[in-house]
């Protein structure tokens, strides 16, 4: 049986007229891989200072369905939680990720709100989460997997509330990439990625039929962001 | 897909008298074109990231065979298996490997393009599985039993009443009175249908919109979620992806990102893009137990070194679709198989060989919208001719345009000759057509005069009008 | 380069086209060209500038013919043809040609940066502001895709006819669209070719203008093809007619009674 990896790659260096490269023609690639250069980022958010990537970051999730809501502190979320679900008149019982980025969150201070803390399931109507980072470029919202951000929680609630703190916002993707870096950082050197990274910019939708644009396909429905300034903002 | 390019004259002259098509294909305009110059018009890096994107697939290609081992270390270095294939019989194979080993029997499906040139819904099908499409586009072909006729909007040749009709006759268990009249109430139905065999398969799916090398990880970029419930919920994650996928880093994933949902859809990123790396961690509480990443070359690389290679930075965006006049005429289903438009006249010969597809280069006036408009700078028409060289080298076209060219050649290299020729045929025509100005038909052009007048000579040539004059 | 004190000396590319349907566009060519100071010559050993052979994979017949092209236009100043297509051959796809033959290549790459398409040659070249000519009435003008494309012809003929006297100029929806010609493609894909026209012509038909222009001969006989079809009263003229002021004859495809062009 002859070996389609061999096959493949021998396939691809006929074509470039070379054999495999040795280590020291490797060397300058493996070297690009290792430096992971930034390309070209956009000034739209990049040349903006940290309050203005905010303003922007709220703009943009605006901007494609998203809605933002702005607290001062942890304190007023579940406020402002409240606040939403009875607004558009939705369930008030909450699937909320374990994550240790939302145990300052008093959720006591709205009895009325129902709070399970886990892995969401279908039929949850409302998935609270955190987030790791926001891209003010294009009001995306950067979060991974991980024992306590299980990634079904982004997608299977009709309603997902992001709590997303002012010091998150950063301006690109590339932002979010480093962060990961630093965050999963190996003793050894470079860095272990987590299962999933979702790059999320507003709800779901679909616009597969006729082209008319509709909201929730099979994500959520609605994307709520709760921003607490921190006195950053 | 058995592809039927080779008919494409009458699947053309099928589509021009289809008026569900042709109506559908009039919102073409208002949506991906029309926002897309909105999205660029925003952006003012946006010239400068293409020629990024270029530098970094050429760098890329030059070096397919480091990025790729690169790739397979790290997805190995997750927890994760790279299967090589060479072609859509070996990725079947393994793909029904991977799904008897668990025991599968529902597969939940992202779209995937690679996935259509495999054919790989109807190898499980055959092979006992149940595919099921979970992109609603994808979902209401499946459902109809018809292939894509839009890379990114599958199902855009459909109007709603089109597609009311196979959800009624589909999903028989719901009450048949109930309303389907519009868009909202479709995808209702649809989401409720898809979120239980989201929550039933047992193995996912997904193609790849990237590969990344550094880090092993895989890309997918979707709108609906469908993907991320695909790879999210069941045992096993599988990647199906082409060679060409592949980028060295997460930062030019990024670059080349920016420029793919303003081209394809006129958003500025789209809803949901989910870099997956391996399986699930010991430590995580969901995710696939599995992450398989079916490597696909399928004469990938046979196009390096080539005058195709360009080919292989697209990233199927089907701007040069939305953008192109005979695209628009006739849709997708007249190219015959997985790729219309420009992109796919030039990759399906590639694929199915010429001889099936030779049609689909020939379909085009080379007016050059495709390449303004392609976020890679692909020189499609340059590429189409390339193929109209190889027709005609190995004598497939008509012999009856090849008399014709030669006959135009010979006169054309002998001026003389051509002027006595052109002025008798001046006055000739001039003769018979300066009553009414034109003819309704003409002999050996009904191409041209069945839809439309020749307007008719003035009855001289320049050329003896010039040498008169003098 | 022309010298400081001689008038340029242009060989006027006339295209097959012109040659045989409409020799009116030729002559206001000359008459553009010599108004704005040029000496026009027209080389007799020109026939076609090869697209058709080109555009058909047919590599040989169309190097053939271009190396007569290369020949016949060789001494002089500059090479202009009424046409973005043919212009395009000769400046972009000449080049591409002789790639692999490169004494060949140099002749083209040197005749390829003397080529231009007529009316942009008259602004960027002759530096023209304006012309000296009257048409009254509502225009629209179509944009045909290898002058724009590979010449980035658009705002020149625009700025000449903004300066012809009674003219209105009104842009139509979807101007840089293919009109569908594409040379063998109009006959080869004849009903896909209709159909891109069609929608051309409704374009034409929503600007309400009374006459319709454009730049090339291929896309003026198409698109005045599918008007009279259509039962349609817009009028087609070349745009050079128009800025030379020689619009006084029947306009493309209309009835030309006993008087022939000139």
């Amino acid at each position: 049986m002859t070996d389609a990896r061999a096959d493949t790659l021998d396939g691809i260096r006929r074509a470039l007229k070379r054999g495999k490269l040795d280590e020291q023609a490797a060397a300058p690639l493996a070297a690009r891989l290792k430096a992971h250069k930034r390309n070209l980022i956009p000034k739209r958010a990049a040349g903006l200072d940290h309050r203005g990537q905010i303003a922007l970051f709220t703009a943009m999730a605006e901007g494609v369905n998203a809605t933002v809501a702005r607290v001062a502190s942890a304190q007023d979320v579940p406020g402002a939680v409240a606040e939403y679900l009875s607004r558009l008149n939705l369930p008030s019982r909450l699937v909320v990720t374990p994550d240790p980025a939302l145990d300052d969150i008093p959720w006591a201070k709205r009895p009325l709100l129902e709070i399970r803390k886990g892995r969401a399931e279908d039929g949850d109507a409302v998935g609270v989460t955190a987030c790791s980072a926001a891209v003010a470029e294009t009001g995306t919202l950067m979060l991974h997997s991980g024992p306590e951000s299980p990634t079904r929680n982004n997608f299977l609630p009709d309603t997902h509330i992001v709590v997303l703190r002012a010091n998150q916002v950063a301006a690109s993707y590339e932002d979010g990439f480093d962060q990961l870096r630093r965050k999963f950082a190996k003793p050894e050197g470079g860095f272990s990625m987590p299962r999933t990274v979702n790059f999320i910019t507003g709800p779901s939708r679909t616009a597969d039929i006729e082209q008319r644009l509709e909201l929730g396909m099979h994500g959520p429905r609605r994307l709520h962001i709760v921003l607490i300034d921190d006195g950053q903002a | 897909m058995k592809p039927t390019s080779h008919a494409f004259k009458e699947n053309a002259r099928a589509a021009l008298g289809d008026v569900n098509l042709q109506k559908a294909m009039t919102n073409l305009r208002a949506g991906f074109v029309e926002r897309r110059a909105l999205m660029i018009s925003r952006l003012p890096e946006w010239d400068g990231l293409r020629d990024e994107a270029v530098a970094i697939k050429r760098h890329t290609l030059a070096n397919l065979d480091f990025y790729l081992e690169s790739f397979e270390r790290n997805v190995i270095a997750n927890g994760g298996k790279v299967h090589w294939c060479r072609d859509a019989a070996e990725a079947n194979a393994t793909v029904l490997a991977i799904c008897r080993d668990l025991g599968a029997k529902t597969v939940t499906k992202g779209k995937s393009m690679i996935g259509e040139e495999m054919a790989v819904n109807e190898y499980l099908e055959l092979n006992g599985m149940i595919p099921v499409e979970t992109d609603l586009g994808e979902y209401i072909i499946q459902i109809r039993h018809e292939g894509p006729s839009h890379i990114i909007a599958p199902a855009i040749h459909l109007v709603k009443e089109q597609i009311a009709e196979s959800f009624r006759a589909t999903h028989t268990k719901l009450d048949p009175k109930r309303p389907l009249d519009d868009a909202r109430q479709m995808c209702d139905e649809a989401r409720g249908i898809l979120r239980q065999q989201f929550l039933a398969a047992d193995v996912g799916i997904t193609g790849a919109n990237f590969l990344i090398a550094e880090t092993g990880s895989s890309i997918i970029v979707t709108n609906e979620g469908n993907g991320d419930l695909t790879q999210t919920l069941p045992r096993a994650h599988i990647v199906l992806a082409s060679l060409e996928k592949i980028v060295p880093t997460l930062e030019d994933a990024a670059t080349i990102l920016r420029l793919l949902a303003r081209s394809a859809t006129g958003q500025e990123f789209s809803s949901y893009t989910t870099v997956s790396t391996g399986p699930r961690r010991p430590s995580d509480i969901d995710g696939p137990g599995q992450y398989h990443v079916v490597l696909l070359d399928n004469g990938r690389s046979a196009m390096l070194g080539t005058e195709f290679e360009d080919m292989l930075r697209c990233i199927r965006c089907a701007a040069c679709l939305n953008h192109c006049p005979v695209y628009e005429a006739v849709g997708g289903k007249s190219y015959g198989w997985v790729y219309p438009g420009p992109m796919g006249s030039v990759l399906t010969p590639t694929l199915v060989g010429i001889e099936e597809a030779g049609n689909l280069p020939n379909a085009s006036t080379f007016c050059g919208r495709c390449e303004s408009v392609c976020p890679m700078r692909i020189p499609l028409p340059k590429m189409m001719r390339h193929w109209r060289e190889r027709e005609f080298s190995r004598h497939l076209s008509p012999a009856s345009w090849r008399w014709g060219l030669a006959f135009w050649t010979f006169f054309a290299t002998r001026p003389r000759l051509y002027h006595a020729a052109s002025g008798a045929a001046a006055r000739m025509l001039g003769f018979f057509g300066k009553r009414r100005g034109r003819f309704r038909s003409l002999p050996l052009a009904s191409g041209w005069t069945g839809s439309r007048d020749m307007p008719a000579p003035q009855g001289r040539s320049f050329h003896s009008l010039w040498k008169s004059r003098s | 380069m022309a010298a400081e004190n001689r008038k340029p000396r242009v060989a006027l590319f006339v295209t097959c086209l012109a040659d045989l349907f409409r020799p009116s566009v030729g002559f206001a060519a000359v008459k553009l060209l010599e108004q704005a100071g040029c000496a026009v010559e027209v080389p007799r050993a020109q026939t076609c500038c090869g697209q058709p052979a080109y555009n058909s994979g047919d590599r040989a017949s169309a190097k053939k013919i271009a190396r007569q092209v290369i020949d016949a236009f060789q001494d002089f100043d500059y090479v202009v043809a009424p046409s973005g297509s043919c212009t395009g051959m000769i400046k972009v796809h000449y080049p591409a040609l002789f790639a692999d033959e490169p004494e060949t290549l140099t002749r083209a790459k040197e005749l390829a940066a003397r080529s231009y398409e007529l009316i942009s040659f008259l602004t960027d070249v002759m530096k023209l502001e304006r012309v000296d000519a009257r048409f009254d009435g509502t225009a629209t003008y179509h944009d045909s895709c290898s002058g724009l494309r590979e010449l980035g012809v658009k705002a020149q003929p625009r700025k000449l006819l903004a300066s012809v006297k009674g003219l209105t100029l009104t842009e139509m929806r979807d101007a840089e669209i293919c009109c569908g010609f594409g040379g063998t493609f109009a006959v080869k894909y004849g009903d896909i070719s209709g159909k891109i026209a069609s929608e051309k012509c409704a374009n034409v038909e929503a600007s309400k203008a009374a006459t319709l222009l454009a730049g090339d001969l291929g896309c003026l006989l198409n698109m005045t093809g599918k008007l009279k079809r259509l039962g349609r009263k817009t009028r087609v003229w070349h745009v050079a007619e128009v800025l030379a002021g020689m619009t006084d004859g029947p306009a493309i495809g209309e009835p030309m009674g006993e008087a022939e062009g000139e």
